[in-house]
């Protein structure tokens, strides 16, 4: 094969997961790039879990792999084909120089057929079928030092139809000789084929099962699953020795997550209750300990997004140097579960009352203990300029930004991907669900010599309404039911 | 609330982002706890180039903790590469040449992220807001006629 030929570094297979496609190349880049080292995608199609890259070394595959979520293993890649013959072939010219050094090892032999299914019998004669490769170890099932894995890649549908042509004679066919007979119909046939050599499984397994919301003390309705949340934290480059924010923390879903990676993280939320938690283990403090990695939560506090109480903002200065948060990571209210609030009175409230402090018993009231400041519902489109303009302003250069936007799946739509002259969109990925879709949107903070100052950011307008459904379109599509739009 | 983060917030108030009063807040009836904490090296190294110094200094001068050096120090001088001659005997080759957190280091870990604010009050220099702290969260949310 052309593209494992060539030099600079070795070629791998990364045995990603079919699950939340557009998010599997993303995840590898962000990664490489977190880690500093170059790699190559070969070969990546969303309808395949099978990714060939090029890296540098085996030590860069391994920790790239060590942080990937959406994948289980890497392998050195022996060879490849579209059939059997020309896999061999492939081995056998490219790939000596990786096989010798395994001439005496324990070795096994795997077959991971995707949309596909072998028997015991065919099995054995793919693996066969590779015995001229000169191991001479023993061949041992646990422990193996070389771990030889067979890819199959099948069309959709294939396996269900070579299954249904196969059963008459299945017992006396084995896959070589059912290529070899020519004078029956030739069965559907896998369209890709791999042989890699193990290098390491990803950590996904554990982690997955480590974060799972339903053994997690403190969780709400909007916790956000472990899956996706881990991916989230490798977008924004969470890592050990940095600073991540959660400006929308809720119950600390996200802040775990880039715990998870080592870094140091603190969250805040206008509602002090997620904050603050139901007392005992049961808070976000209490997430944090369950993990063993309490030292990796800074502080929570209670704060609103349009008044931070973060130094910075609004200061001349501040804006001209880069700020001093590595990451931020959010996933905004979308009105539907949790609402979209900020600070301030609601407009029919304010022309009830008089401006200013309110006095209860000769006592300013939001002095008092329990005072509930009063918020009001928050246009949508403008919390996400805010929170661009929050992360121009308190990211250091190259930080970013990984913030979750929904959408509605309609044609007519078009996307809107909020923008910053100081923020470069580094990728957008889809999570589809029936009828809406939320994106993972991350931004890079420009270094300063990156930033033309030309362009300025521009000011909106948002909708002036008042109720939440007026301030927020996709709320008011989620509560229609997405019926399509009238035009 | 830790030490560190004090050093990162001020006044919620946008009329205050200007004005230097305004940083940092000015701790009252504070409550102090140390909560002890794994040290984190890295961590230390990466935040101290962030850091208001000033503001850390004025800030343990309000709540009667050690005397701070007039300038913040130097990175070089949260390790040392030479370990202290009772470890040499023990510490293999390779483990020698390791940086070791040195007492500075230690001594920075201890005040910024195991020094906590337990309960008390943060009162803003410029307009003289309160923000209460309770069960070591700080609450900064404005009341409407401030916002």
């Amino acid at each position: 094969m052309d593209k494992s030929s060539g030099d600079g570094g070795n070629v791998f297979l990364v045995r990603l997961v079919q699950v939340y496609e557009s998010f599997r190349r993303a995840e590898l880049e962000a990664i490489a790039d977190l880690l500093e080292f170059k790699m190559d995608i070969l070969d990546y199609n969303d309808d395949s879990p099978f990714c060939l890259v090029r890296l540098p070394s085996i030590q860069n595959a391994r920790a790239l792999i060590s942080r990937t979520i959406i994948a289980h293993a890497i392998y050195v890649l022996w060879g490849s084909g579209s059939d059997y013959p020309s896999l061999r072939t492939s081995v056998r010219e490219q790939s000596a120089h990786l096989w010798a050094p395994f001439a005496e090892s324990s070795f096994r032999f795997e077959i991971d057929s995707f949309r596909g299914k072998r028997s015991m019998k065919e099995q054995r004669s793919i693996i066969e079928s590779f015995s001229w490769l000169p191991l001479n170890g023993p061949i041992v099932m646990r422990g193996a030092e070389l771990t030889l894995t067979v890819f199959e890649d099948w069309a959709a549908g294939d396996q269900k139809r070579r299954s249904q042509e196969q059963k008459p004679d299945s017992e006396s066919q084995d896959p070589e000789s059912a290529i070899a007979s020519s004078s029956l119909p030739r069965p559907p046939q896998p369209k890709r084929l791999y042989l890699g050599q193990l290098i390491a499984e990803s950590g996904r397994s554990h982690a997955l099962a480590k974060y799972d919301l339903k053994k997690r003390v403190y969780v709400s309705t909007t916790s956000f699953a472990a899956e996706i949340a881990l991916v989230t934290a490798n977008m924004a480059h969470a890592a050990p020795g940095r600073l991540l924010y959660d400006p929308l923390a809720g119950t600390g879903s996200l802040p775990v997550a880039c715990a998870h990676f080592g870094a140091m993280t603190c969250g805040s939320d206008i509602d002090g209750r997620m904050i603050r938690g139901k007392g005992g283990r049961r808070s976000v403090v209490g997430n944090f300990e369950q993990y063993g990695f309490k030292e990796r939560w800074l502080d929570g506090w209670v704060s609103d997004l349009t008044n931070s109480p973060l130094r910075g903002l609004g200061d001349e200065e501040a804006t001209r140097r880069a700020g001093w948060l590595d990451g931020i990571v959010c996933d905004p209210p979308y009105g539907v579960r949790e609402g979209c609030k900020t600070l301030g009175k609601r407009r029919e409230e304010r022309n009830a009352v008089v401006e200013g402090p309110v006095y209860i018993d000769g006592k300013l009231s939001h002095l008092l203990d329990g005072y509930v400041p009063p918020k009001k519902p928050y246009s949508f489109d403008a919390m996400l300029d805010d929170i661009l303009e929050f992360a121009a302003v308190m990211l250091v250069e190259n930080g970013r930004l990984a913030m979750w936007v929904p959408t509605a799946n309609e044609n007519n739509i078009a996307l809107v991907t909020p923008m910053h002259p100081h923020l470069e969109l580094v990728s957008e990925c889809i999570q589809s669900f029936n009828k809406w879709s939320r994106r993972l949107l991350t931004y890079r903070r420009l270094r300063a010599g990156e930033i033309d100052r030309s362009t300025k950011s521009r000011k909106r307008t948002y909708g002036t309404g008042v109720t939440a459904n007026e301030l927020n379109s996709f709320r008011k599509k989620y509560f229609e039911g997405f019926k399509p739009t009238q035009s | 609330m830790k030490i560190l983060t004090l050093n990162f917030v001020t006044c919620a108030r946008k009329a205050c982002k200007a004005s230097p009063a305004a940083f940092p807040l000015r701790p009252r009836e504070a409550e102090l706890e140390i909560v002890e904490q794994d040290i984190n090296p890295l961590f230390v190294r990466n935040v101290l180039p962030r850091l208001e110094w000033d503001a850390l200094r004025e800030v343990c001068g309000e709540l009667g903790l050690q005397q701070l050096p007039s300038t913040a120090p130097s990175p070089d001088d949260l390790f040392t590469t030479t370990p202290a001659a009772a470890d040499t005997a023990m510490a293999d080759a390779a483990d020698a040449h390791e940086p070791r957190p040195s007492q500075l280091l230690r001594d920075l870990h201890t005040l910024l992220l195991e020094t906590t604010m337990r309960s008390g009050k943060l009162v803003c220099g410029n307009c003289g807001h309160e923000y209460a702290v309770k069960e070591g969260i700080a609450n900064f949310l404005l009341p409407s006629h401030l916002v």
